[in-house]
């Protein structure tokens, strides 16, 4: 029988790998009958998706990234490629 | 190898910097580190020129030689605090559960529409402050899968780790940036629903 701690882990788990079958029925399983463990598996997941969308949002310029160079490291870096 | 008329690297900075800054910005979450990486990714195309084929755009090659130096970075960072026995050991969450590994103070309820929430510049804030307040080995394990959605086995050459302790190492990034959100974000906004 697995605890909510052994849960957790293979949750994060299955997001990196493919769980034998004997775990990915247990933690099914589980998930059916313990809130908390579904709420952490959910939550997991939206990190997920968060950082899939700041990988597509950080194409685009301004927000959610208003950081620019600093004029110091513009100027740096304008230097370094001019010299010869 | 003709070299398209835009590849003008006097206009590079002007043109990229920004563009390249903030992309490193989002991996390496350190104002100095990200400055450098642009420097060496416009200092190496530099004397690569000839490799840009003029096949993709010039941006895409570009990120294409920050990508290296941005593993590279990495890869130094694994090298200075290579992850220790012991801090792979314990459950992130140990503290919240009880002796036969249940919780004793589960996760609260988030409540809302994810995809709303995502959209929220905030929420976004919360999210790149909790990440950076990983350990960087931490950070960057889950930089890589989940922002770049790199393989598991190729993330194991970068970090040099064993696949059995990257599921360890992701396990504790994702619980940890969990709770992080849960008082920064939620915690604030003090969470309802379910």
């Amino acid at each position: 029988m697995l605890s909510c701690k052994d849960v957790t882990k293979l949750v994060s788990e299955s997001m990196d790998r493919s769980l034998p079958l004997g775990k990915r029925v247990g933690v099914r399983l589980h998930l059916l009958i313990c809130r908390f463990c579904e709420r952490y598996r959910r939550q997991i997941l939206l990190l997920r998706e968060t950082a899939r969308h700041l990988a597509h949002a950080g194409e685009m310029p301004g927000e959610p990234f208003p950081e620019t160079l600093s004029p110091e490291a513009r100027e740096r870096i304008r230097r370094s490629l001019s010299a010869p | 190898m003709a070299i398209p008329a835009s590849s003008n690297p006097s206009e590079w900075v002007d043109r990229y910097g920004d563009y390249l800054f903030r992309y490193a910005m989002l991996r390496l979450r350190d104002r100095a580190a990200a400055e450098d990486a642009v420097q060496e990714t416009f200092l190496a195309a530099l004397s690569n020129r000839g490799t840009f084929s003029g096949d993709s755009s010039e941006a895409t090659w570009l990120v294409g030689v920050l990508k290296h130096k941005i593993a590279d970075h990495y890869r130094r960072q694994a090298r200075e605090a290579p992850l220790e026995g012991a801090d792979l050991a314990e459950h992130p969450d140990a503290g919240n559960f009880d002796g036969s590994g249940h919780w004793t103070a589960g996760p609260s309820g988030w409540g809302g529409n994810p995809a709303d929430l995502y959209r929220q510049g905030k929420f976004l804030d919360r999210f790149r402050e909790c990440l950076s307040g990983l350990s960087p080995n931490h950070a960057n394990a889950f930089t890589l899968r989940e922002i770049e959605g790199l393989d598991t086995a190729e993330i194991c050459k970068v970090l040099n780790v064993t696949e059995t302790n990257l599921w360890v190492i992701l396990h504790r990034a994702r619980s940890l940036l969990r709770r992080c959100l849960e008082t920064r974000w939620f915690g604030a906004t003090a969470g309802k629903g379910t």
